[in-house]
């Protein structure tokens, strides 16, 4: 096996824009999972079956059956109903919902772990349910989670290369195209591993900045 | 010492000496268990009543039902002349403003300061302005002696500093009855005699009516118009503290004053 240190610099440039790509992933796909499974975990907290079965059902599904399933499904099928989005933005929103169906048992978890002392004290403060949720119980929920959401977004960078199979070029992508193009595997594809060791350890230090912050 | 920032009958009016609280049969069962049974008692407005009695004999569960953090399963709870339970949600909410409560754990709000803490209500709930309601909470913590810790967090205070200002944060909001739950349980001894100190001023200075559940036996004897022995259940005896302290007729309220003295 030979190292050759031109192919490292000739698969740069495309290395950049697959960077660009796991990163957009990444991020937005973080965000959408943060909202969507905040709002999820919300919803199942209605006191009415109408509302819990339908969100428990849909989530339940979504969370037991493969990611890369559900990407070839929005991929295929959603331009079927009329409904075209780009490769980059259908795999965002599938990793997102994917991702938000795990976040919203860890919310779960943090709104449970507050003491009912806390709503008690709100109740006798007649503070109204919004403003108690708002002010008194999010707060509090959201900051015992933020190690276990950490951890969903190293799993989900992890994933990212699934994205490949709806022709998101992130940065396996490039790194697969670039070999066989070339027929230069080990530089690419040590690169892309690098890269992907260098993301997870900066964002588990971004994670653990954050954490230190919340706690007062 | 500030007296102006409690309650008092031209800001707060109450039909002053008349019965400000009533139940009526009420019973709550938690699963086979019956904590109260068909309970009748009532409070008049500015009186201070201390509810004691071995645990579990349904003395909390009476402060509970009157916050509305549970539910009687039979029976009827007015205040201030108005229906508390049953009642709409949105009578409710008219009516509970009337109720403060001070909790045994404290139960401030950890994600927020001290200040925070006694103007969140106001501000959100009667609508004052961020202004008012703050110079109210630098009133307040004057008198629970706590005015240098206005930006702390309830984590770096001490458990008698947090009781003090959950203390504050329930006079905040004016209420005209006070709900005391053990207040001083959850606390060092040493820390105990300042919050009761608080309380003490309180009961003196103000004609706030109290409903007290505690096990500090001096402490009620000093401020308490009427004490209750509550007995699975029911009230089985009734009167000023200097008589149920000094000369009891149940035996049973002899039996359980000899143990906790």
């Amino acid at each position: 096996m030979n190292w050759d240190w031109s192919a490292v610099s000739d698969f740069m440039p495309d290395f950049w824009e697959g960077l660009l790509v796991t990163l957009q992933i990444l991020v937005l796909g973080s965000l959408i999972s943060f909202v969507l499974g905040l709002v999820w975990a919300l919803l199942m907290r209605v006191p009415s079956r109408w509302v819990t079965w339908p969100v428990g059902a849909v989530t339940e599904f979504v969370r037991n059956t493969p990611l890369l399933v559900q990407l070839f499904f929005l991929f295929y099928v959603l331009p079927e109903w009329g409904l075209t989005f780009s490769a980059l933005t259908t795999g965002v929103f599938a990793i997102g919902l994917h991702y938000s169906t795990y976040t919203m048992q860890v919310y779960r978890a943090g709104i449970e772990a507050v003491p009912a002392g806390q709503w008690e004290a709100a109740t006798a403060l007649n503070l109204p349910l919004r403003r108690t949720w708002t002010a008194v119980i999010l707060p509090q929920a959201v900051r015992r989670v933020v190690p276990a959401l950490g951890n969903y977004v190293i799993a989900m960078l992890k994933d990212t290369p699934m994205l490949m199979a709806i022709t998101v070029l992130e940065m396996l992508g490039h790194a697969r195209l670039f070999s066989q193009e070339h027929f230069q595997f080990t530089e690419p594809l040590t690169v892309i591993g690098v890269a992907f060791i260098v993301i997870s350890y900066l964002a588990s230090l971004a994670l653990r900045v954050l954490e230190r912050r919340l706690v007062h | 010492m500030s007296t102006d920032t409690l309650p008092n009958p031209e800001k707060n009016p109450t039909r002053s000496g008349g019965e400000l609280i009533r139940l009526e049969q009420v019973t709550k069962r938690f699963g086979d268990h019956t904590v109260l049974d068909h309970l009748d008692f009532s409070v008049d407005a500015g009186k201070h009543v201390t509810l004691i009695g071995p645990s579990g004999s349904g003395k909390t569960t009476i402060l509970r039902l009157l916050m509305t953090l549970t539910k009687p399963d039979e029976g009827t709870i007015t205040v201030d002349g108005e229906r508390l339970f049953p009642a709409p949600e949105k009578q409710v909410r008219e009516v509970r403003k009337k109720i403060g409560m001070v909790f045994q754990q404290f139960n401030l709000f950890p994600n927020m300061t001290v200040l925070r803490n006694i103007t969140e209500a106001p501000v959100t709930v009667l609508g004052m302005s961020k202004d008012a309601a703050e110079e109210r909470a630098r009133e307040l913590l004057e008198l629970v002696g706590l005015t240098d810790h206005l930006d702390k967090h309830p984590a770096q205070l001490s458990g008698g500093q947090q009781q003090r200002v959950a203390i504050a944060r329930a006079l905040a909001m004016r209420p005209q009855v006070l709900l005391l739950d053990e207040v001083t349980s959850a606390l060092d001894p040493e820390l105990v005699a300042g919050v009761l100190d608080v309380l003490r001023d309180i009961a003196r200075s103000t004609d706030i009516t109290m409903l007290c559940v505690t096990h500090e036996m001096n402490f009620a004897r000093d401020i308490s118009d009427q004490v209750l022995m509550f007995d699975s259940g029911r009230i089985i005896e009734a009167g000023p503290p200097e008589k149920i302290f000094s000369e009891p007729e149940k035996d049973r309220t002899r039996e359980f004053l000899s143990a906790v003295l």
